[in-house]
């Protein structure tokens, strides 16, 4: 008789197992072939991330040098933490990109979804051309944005000269660069985000949208009554994902990285590009992962405060 | 931006002017944004067809298309090196990935064992965990396992992320029991099962994941930036960042490698766009 045991045997090879071994009551069979199914994912998982979110907590209580050798520091590094003023600085940047982009991916992939939730000609290939930035690397992204952004005789300059505006420096400026590294950024992301409002808003009934046009509802009211409550569940989704993606998001790394490398005047080093900077440049590894388990701190409150706040997501339709 | 759909329909005098004007104005309102949003991806594409001293003419399309931008990528640097590299770390981790987590996915769906929630939740809860936050402890441990520089060091961390399994999952409990069952009583091994019940069911699922998979590791930037520095390994991303460093002024042929760059994951995109769409559907609260 075959049993599971011999096919999945394949993968971890176990050969005691198998026709010869014991026979196994069904229930247990179907356990090992399930534990064996999922032994490569879990494995992988527990060594490339768990462990390194482990290790990143106690990584913070050492000095580790460029060859690899630890040397127990205790927290002088989180003390570091507390008196560095570009630390401080990098906080602050990552508190104004949170506060701009998050608000701001919400109301760009909400708007997106209502503009093209409608029935009009082309619908789909607007909505592929609203998406299409969204598949296009990030370093493709920066590239492309950082030549049209130049100072004087780039692309952007030169349309608003011609509205009679000139003379924005705009990845040069400490007052500005933060908000065109943000508008490049909601550029990139709103596409998926309005993928995403897409889909909750079409698994909205449509009675509920017939029964307000027979009371007389206007679109104000609709949309206020009907589809925002009833878009409860797709808005806990996005304010998750974005918040997360704003804080630690490899956007958040990868623009910054090509665009202004954190400048100018450090207007625009957010805390996960200064950690990086502080690892890989200047080899301070424990330093590093002070500051990141201090932003997983972070990150884990927000996430807290926000499941609280909606009762886990779970929202009842009313 | 927000909401234009509350301001044209609005009611008052002028509402049946606006009942036919309406939908006019969105349609109109509609292409102009979407074509202000591929504007820029245009423009890269025609910066690199232009010749150097035309990059910053205030005209969009080049007045002297040239093709040289391009020939210059490929012979200044081991550009088809870059790309192979790409291709093959990419590639690689997406057929590992897939049969990884289609068995996962399928065993946490079909299969009962003591632990399946508690494990599922263990593996969800690393959804939250993105790169950047674990990318020191990561390189620490993946230069002790002597993986720096090398292509395993390339592919073998960026296999393991709880999307897939979560979206797999998804897909093998919406699957009748009845198939699984009839397979049973024909005394089909559980790896029969996954192998030839349940991949099958799952073709359209494992596409659309593939070419999410593909263009996110093809677009992979930090990872590959942090473990190789030697120039054989480079991926794409790596290779036009550079030139960015090394050729500053010359916009021009960094436009052409963003382009050949960005070439093949426009094409995956055009000829998959239904799939990746379903597949980033799926992954809002379902």
């Amino acid at each position: 008789m075959r049993t599971s045991l011999d096919a999945p045997s394949k993968v971890e090879k176990r050969p005691a197992m198998g026709r010869s071994g014991p026979r196994l009551k069904r229930s247990q069979r179907e356990a090992l072939a399930a534990y064996l199914f999922i032994l490569p994912d879990a494995l992988g998982l527990a060594i490339f991330v768990a462990l390194p979110m482990l290790f990143s907590l106690s990584l913070g209580f050492f000095s580790v040098n460029g060859f690899g050798g630890f040397r127990f520091v205790g927290l002088a590094n989180y003390q570091r933490m507390l008196i560095d003023p570009l630390f401080r600085q990098s906080l602050w940047v990552t508190f104004v990109y949170v506060l701009v982009l998050v608000p701001a991916l919400y109301v760009t992939g909400l708007g997106l979804a209502l503009l093209v939730n409608r029935p009009m000609p082309f619908v789909g290939v607007f909505r592929s051309m609203f998406f299409v930035p969204n598949v296009v690397s990030l370093v493709v992204v920066a590239l492309t944005w950082q030549v049209m952004l130049v100072d004087k005789v780039g692309f952007i300059n030169r349309l608003f000269e011609f509205f009679g505006l000139s003379g924005y420096s705009w990845l040069g400026d400490p007052n500005i660069t933060l908000y065109s590294i943000l508008f490049v950024t909601v550029w990139f992301l709103m596409g998926y985000y309005m993928i995403i409002f897409l889909s909750g808003l079409q698994e909205i009934p449509r009675e509920y949208y017939d029964a307000a046009r027979i009371d007389g509802a206007g679109p104000a009211a609709t949309f206020f009554q009907i589809t925002l409550p009833l878009l409860r569940p797709t808005s806990f989704f996005v304010l998750l994902v974005s918040l997360v993606s704003a804080v630690a998001g490899s956007q958040a790394f990868d623009l910054i990285y090509i665009m202004t490398r954190g400048g100018p005047a450090n207007s625009t080093s957010l805390v996960i590009f200064y950690i990086y900077q502080q690892a890989f440049q200047f080899n301070n590894y424990g330093y590093a992962a002070a500051m990141a388990s201090f932003l997983v701190l972070i990150l884990l409150i927000v996430t807290f405060i926000l499941f609280a706040v909606t009762k886990g997501g779970r929202f009842h339709f009313t | 931006m927000t909401e234009p759909t509350a301001q044209i329909q609005a009611g008052g005098p002028s509402r049946n002017v606006f009942r036919r004007l309406g939908p006019i104005l969105l349609f109109c309102f509609t292409a102009v944004l979407a074509v202000l949003t591929v504007s820029p991806l245009l423009w890269m594409i025609c910066a690199s067809l232009k010749p150097g001293d035309e990059t910053f003419s205030p005209n969009m399309l080049p007045q002297h298309w040239t093709l040289e931008n391009f020939q210059y990528v490929f012979t200044a640097s081991p550009f088809w090196r870059y790309m192979l590299n790409s291709f093959f770390v990419a590639g690689t981790i997406t057929v590992i990935a897939l049969w990884f987590h289609s068995m996962a996915g399928f065993a946490l769906a079909r299969l009962k064992f003591p632990g399946r929630e508690l494990i599922f939740l263990i593996i969800f809860s690393t959804f939250l965990v993105s790169l950047p936050v674990i990318i020191v402890p990561l390189f620490i441990l993946v230069r002790q396992m002597g993986m720096v520089n090398s292509y395993a060091g390339l592919i073998i961390p960026a296999i393991f992320n709880a999307f897939g399994i979560f979206l797999l999952r998804q897909f093998y409990i919406a699957i009748p029991q009845e198939l699984q069952e009839a397979a049973v009583i024909d005394g089909a091994s559980y790896f029969r099962i996954y192998w030839s019940v349940m991949l099958p069911l799952s073709r359209p699922i494992l596409a659309a994941l593939a070419v999410f998979f593909f263009l996110a590791n093809w677009n992979a930037f930090i990872w590959p930036l942090t473990i190789t520095n030697d120039r054989n390994l480079w991926v794409v991303q790596i290779a036009i960042a550079s030139f960015h460093q090394q050729y500053s002024s010359s916009w021009n042929y960094i436009m052409a490698g963003s382009a050949i760059v960005a070439l093949p994951t426009l094409l995956l995109f055009f000829i998959f766009q239904r799939q990746l769409v379903e597949s980033i559907k799926t992954s809002g609260l379902k």
